[in-house]
C-alpha cells in the first residue's frame, strides 16, 4: 500500500507570529490525508498551530556538486551578517 | 438519582471507549502504514483517556473502596456494557475504518447531547472529549470515502465491511430500564433523540463513498446487557491478564 503513496514534506508553524518550519516528511495518498497524517505524526504533543504540506517531487534542490560555487564565496564576508547593530529588546524572533 | 443507576448508565458509555481503545491498541506497531499506525494509536489513547475520566467518576460514586483499575480490569464479561460493534475484530483496514466511523458518528452526537446533562462531571468529560471525537469522525469518514471511492479492491473491501458491520449499528441506540431512569432525570441522554440524524449522516457519507446503504432490517444486539460476542473473552483475557496475575500491581 505504502509504496503507492507519494512522499510529502511537512511544514509546521509552532505558534502564531513564527514562520512554518520543515518538520519532516511522510507518506499519504493525497494532500488532505497528508495534513491529517502530519497532525498525528508531528503535532500530537502540541507542537503546532498550522500545517503546510507539499509533495516532495515539487521541491527543486540545489546540487551538492555545485556547493563550491554556491556557498564558498560567502566564507570571507562575515560583514554581511547584521551583527553590527544593536537590536531593541522588543524585536523578537530575529 | 441513585448512584447504582448512574454508574450503570456511565458503564454504557465508558465501556465502549475502553473496548474500542483496547481493540485499536492491538494495532500499535501493526498498522498498515507508519502514519496510520500512529493515527489509530492516537485515537486509542484518546479513548482510553476518556475511559479513565469516566471510571474515576464511577470509583468516586462507589461506597466500597474501588479504584479506576478495579473497574477497568476486574469485572466479569457479563458486567461490561459495551456494544457488540466495538468488540468486532481488526479484520482488515476497511473493517477498522468502518467500525470506527459507525462508532464515531454516534459518539460525537452522544457527547454533543451529554454536554447538556444535569451532571456536572459528565458535562466536563463530554466537553473535553468532543474535540477528540470530532477529529476521530473526520479521520474515519475521510478514509471511508477514500476506500469506497478508491480502487476496485478497496471498494470491495469497504463494501464487505459496511455490510458486515451494519447489523451492529442499531444496538448503539438501545437503553436499559435503568438507563431510562437516568435519562428521564436529565442526567443521561436518550440516543433515540438523534437516531434519525445518525442514519442520515452515515447514509450520506456512504453515498459519497459510492457504497450502498444496506437494507437489512435484522440487527444484532446483546452487548449492552452483557451478552457479548465470542470475541469479548479474548479481549478481556489479554486486557485483564496483568491485574489478574499480579493483583494490585502498579506501574
Amino acid at each position: 500500500m505504502k509504496k503507492d503513496w507519494p512522499l510529502w514534506e511537512v511544514f509546521v508553524r509552532s505558534k502564531n507570529g513564527l514562520e512554518h518550519r520543515h518538520f519532516g516528511s511522510l507518506h499519504a495518498p493525497d494532500a488532505e490525508m497528508a495534513i491529517k497524517n502530519a497532525r498525528d505524526v508531528y503535532t500530537r504533543r502540541k507542537e503546532g498551530v498550522s500545517i503546510w504540506v507539499v509533495e516532495s517531487k515539487h521541491i527543486k534542490a540545489s546540487n551538492p556538486d555545485d556547493n563550491a560555487e554556491m556557498f564558498d564565496p560567502a566564507d570571507d564576508k562575515a560583514y554581511r551578517h547584521p551583527t553590527f547593530y544593536d537590536l531593541p529588546d522588543d524585536v523578537e524572533h530575529m | 438519582m441513585s448512584n447504582k443507576n448512574l454508574k450503570h448508565y456511565i458503564y454504557g458509555i465508558a465501556d465502549n471507549a475502553l473496548i474500542l481503545g483496547q481493540r485499536l491498541s492491538e494495532l500499535c506497531g501493526h498498522g498498515p502504514t507508519l502514519e496510520t499506525d500512529i493515527a489509530l494509536t492516537n485515537i486509542a489513547l484518546d479513548l482510553l483517556g476518556q475511559t479513565r475520566s469516566y471510571y474515576q467518576y464511577i470509583a468516586n460514586l462507589s461506597t466500597e473502596n474501588t479504584s479506576e483499575d478495579d473497574v477497568a480490569f476486574l469485572r466479569k464479561e457479563r458486567e461490561y456494557r459495551n456494544v457488540l460493534l466495538v468488540e468486532q475484530p481488526n479484520t482488515d483496514f476497511a473493517y477498522i475504518i468502518t467500525r470506527q466511523y459507525f462508532f464515531d458518528v454516534f459518539h460525537f452526537m452522544l457527547l454533543n447531547k451529554l454536554q447538556k446533562s444535569k451532571d456536572v462531571n459528565l458535562v466536563a468529560i463530554a466537553n473535553k472529549s468532543i474535540k477528540e471525537v470530532g477529529y476521530h469522525k473526520q479521520f474515519s469518514g475521510d478514509w471511508l470515502k477514500r476506500l469506497g471511492d478508491g480502487t476496485e479492491e478497496s471498494h470491495e473491501k469497504a463494501k464487505q465491511a459496511v455490510n458486515d458491520l451494519w447489523v451492529f449499528t442499531d444496538e448503539l441506540f438501545h437503553s436499559s430500564n435503568n438507563d431510562h431512569q437516568v435519562i428521564e432525570s436529565g442526567y443521561g441522554v436518550d440516543p433515540n433523540s438523534f437516531k434519525e440524524e445518525y442514519y442520515k449522516t452515515v447514509s450520506s457519507l456512504l453515498e459519497e463513498a459510492t457504497l450502498q446503504v444496506p437494507e437489512t432490517k435484522y440487527f444484532q444486539k446483546g452487548g449492552k446487557e452483557g451478552i457479548h460476542s465470542e470475541h469479548m473473552g479474548y479481549i478481556l483475557a489479554e486486557m485483564q491478564y496483568m491485574q489478574r496475575t499480579y493483583p494490585d500491581m502498579k506501574w
